[in-house]
């Protein structure tokens, strides 16, 4: 039953083309993974004075390398969600005429708390929470 | 007549490496004249297309730089300071476009007329798979003037693929080179659109090219039921060629008119803090997944609706490319055949989604 020399032969340049495919491809599926960010948290985002913002209207925030969309209500509240859809990514905007939040990729609603009303989006935007302090508007992640 | 300095190029070389297989390969096929003969010249459109491509894009990279900082910048220097830069960017838009039309055009036309059917079924895999490409370098090309429309496009385009379970994440991952689109998916699509495709779309073309030449036109079946004495033909080469070059020739004058009366835009550049505008849509030719994807309601069966559109979409193109294994065979008898009625079905799902994208 003696394994015949082009047969161990066969075995062994297989073993060895194997080894070889998995030595190429480790590194380059490796180096294609791009590095977690290296960029720090950030928790909390100055946004300029509470008075000098107009009510009924929205700015975006950067926090971090996030967009948050900070929204003054007709009654002067203020509210902090962020800005990235949650259906495909596309960066919100605020309706004035519907007082709603209104994503242009696909028609996608949330009200102004973030829930999501009509449209693709499958979830409510996540709050932030906004305190004004000595007139100075301060947006910081919620730790739950 | 042969000029004598031709001919004597030809001999010198022909002593050396036996030019008569080449020789053969290009004087023994004969194209099949009949009413729809015009249907044999749409690859050739898609070939001349993809040259001009392969000039204008490599234009294009002279003073192109990629980057956050550069990307959008570089284009509109192009379109403004260059010499001539407008045109050469507004071709190779146009070209683009055309391009997958005649891709588009021509895959439904050999379909049609059975061309796919046994011996040519890896001509019509190979062409599949070309057609893939040049989608694809539509999708990554477009992210490279870095503007709004763009941006959020590829936002939208990247993220669906994160929908697939397991290696979705993964794969989103790899495409965006980090968690969003930013800096690194413009040098990502970059790399993948001036290097990665031309080179394989170039191989697998040479390869489509090869079986075609070798096997010769497919002849459908009202020509070759005909008696020998009733077939016309034409040689393949000069006479067809000679007739390609002319709709080439035609081709680059619509293309002229194209990228002088209709610039392509440029608009504002892609912005990471800006809402996306209203009334974003995608490129003409993936209308109409965009479009079904839209009527999907948000859970199908047990899944999320994006995910099965995706597989949806995903499935219905692998049965296509391996149409020639699986078609239904021909019915005699039948005025109508079960696969032409699968082809215009898919034909009018394809136009009715894209049309209604256009006007909703
Ligand atoms: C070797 C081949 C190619 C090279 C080197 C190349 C290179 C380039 C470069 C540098 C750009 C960015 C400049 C600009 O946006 O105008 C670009 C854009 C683009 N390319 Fe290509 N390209 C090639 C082939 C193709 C093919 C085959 C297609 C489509 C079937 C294509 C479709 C596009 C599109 C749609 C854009 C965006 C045009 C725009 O909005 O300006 N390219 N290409
Ligand atoms: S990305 Fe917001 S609705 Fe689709």
């Amino acid at each position: 039953m003696a394994l015949s020399r082009k047969k161990f032969l066969d075995i062994l340049i297989g073993l060895g083309g194997f080894g070889s495919l998995a030595a190429f491809t480790y590194p380059i599926f490796s180096y294609l993974r791009p590095l977690p960010s290296t960029e720090a948290k950030v928790n909390t985002v100055k946004a300029g004075t509470a008075s000098g913002f107009p009510p009924n209207s929205s700015q975006i925030i950067k926090f971090g390398r996030k967009p948050v969309i900070l929204i003054k209500s007709e009654s002067g509240e203020f509210s902090a969600l962020e800005a990235t859809c949650t259906h495909l990514d596309c960066i919100v905007q605020y309706k004035k005429d519907t007082k709603q939040i209104l994503c242009a990729c696909h028609n996608g609603i949330y009200d102004i708390s973030g829930q999501n009303l009509s449209g693709p989006p499958p979830k409510p935007l996540q709050a932030y929470s906004v305190k004004v302090i000595d007139d100075e508007i301060v947006i910081t992640t919620i730790v739950t | 007549m042969k000029n004598s300095l031709q001919s004597k190029i030809e001999n010198w070389l022909d002593e050396r490496y036996d030019l008569s297989p080449i020789r053969k390969l290009i004087t023994h096929k004969k194209v099949p004249l009949h009413k729809h003969s015009v249907w044999y010249y749409m690859g050739g459109a898609a070939l001349f297309l993809f040259i001009i491509q392969v000039i204008t894009g490599t234009m294009l990279l002279l003073y192109y730089k990629p980057g956050e900082e550069s990307a959008y910048e570089s284009v509109r220097f192009i379109i403004t300071k260059v010499k001539f830069g407008w045109l050469i960017r507004n071709v190779h838009s146009w070209s683009a476009n055309l391009m997958v039309f005649f891709v588009f055009l021509h895959m439904f036309s050999v379909f049609f007329m059975k061309a796919y059917k046994k011996p040519r079924e890896l001509t019509w895999v190979t062409g599949f798979l070309l057609l893939g490409i040049a989608m694809g370098f539509g999708f990554s090309g477009y992210l490279l003037p870095w503007n709004e429309l763009a941006f959020f496009a590829t936002k939208v385009g990247t993220d669906i693929v994160g929908v697939i379970p397991i290696v979705g994440e993964e794969i989103k991952l790899m495409l965006r080179g980090g968690e969003d689109v930013t800096g690194a998916t413009l040098s990502r699509f970059f790399g993948i659109h001036v290097a990665v495709m031309p080179a394989i779309f170039m191989m697998i073309l040479g390869l489509h090219l090869f079986f075609v030449q070798k096997q010769g036109m497919h002849e459908p079946e009202g020509f070759s039921k005909l008696p020998d004495e009733k077939k016309k033909y034409i040689p393949f080469f000069p006479n067809f060629m000679l007739k390609d070059a002319t709709l080439w020739l035609v081709i680059f004058a619509l293309l002229s008119f194209l990228a002088l009366y209709f610039p392509w835009e440029l608009g504002p550049k892609a912005d990471p803090f800006l809402p996306a505008p209203e009334g974003i849509k995608p490129e003409w030719y993936f209308l109409f997944t965009f479009q079904t994807l839209k009527y999907l309601p948000s859970h199908v069966l047990f899944m999320d609706g994006e995910l099965f559109g995706i597989l949806f979409f995903n499935v219905a193109g692998l049965i296509w490319m391996l149409i020639p294994f699986l078609a239904i065979k021909d019915r005699p008898g039948w005025k109508i055949q079960p696969m032409t009625v699968i082809g215009i079905l898919v034909l009018i799902f394809m136009i009715a989604m894209t049309v209604l994208g256009f006007i909703t």
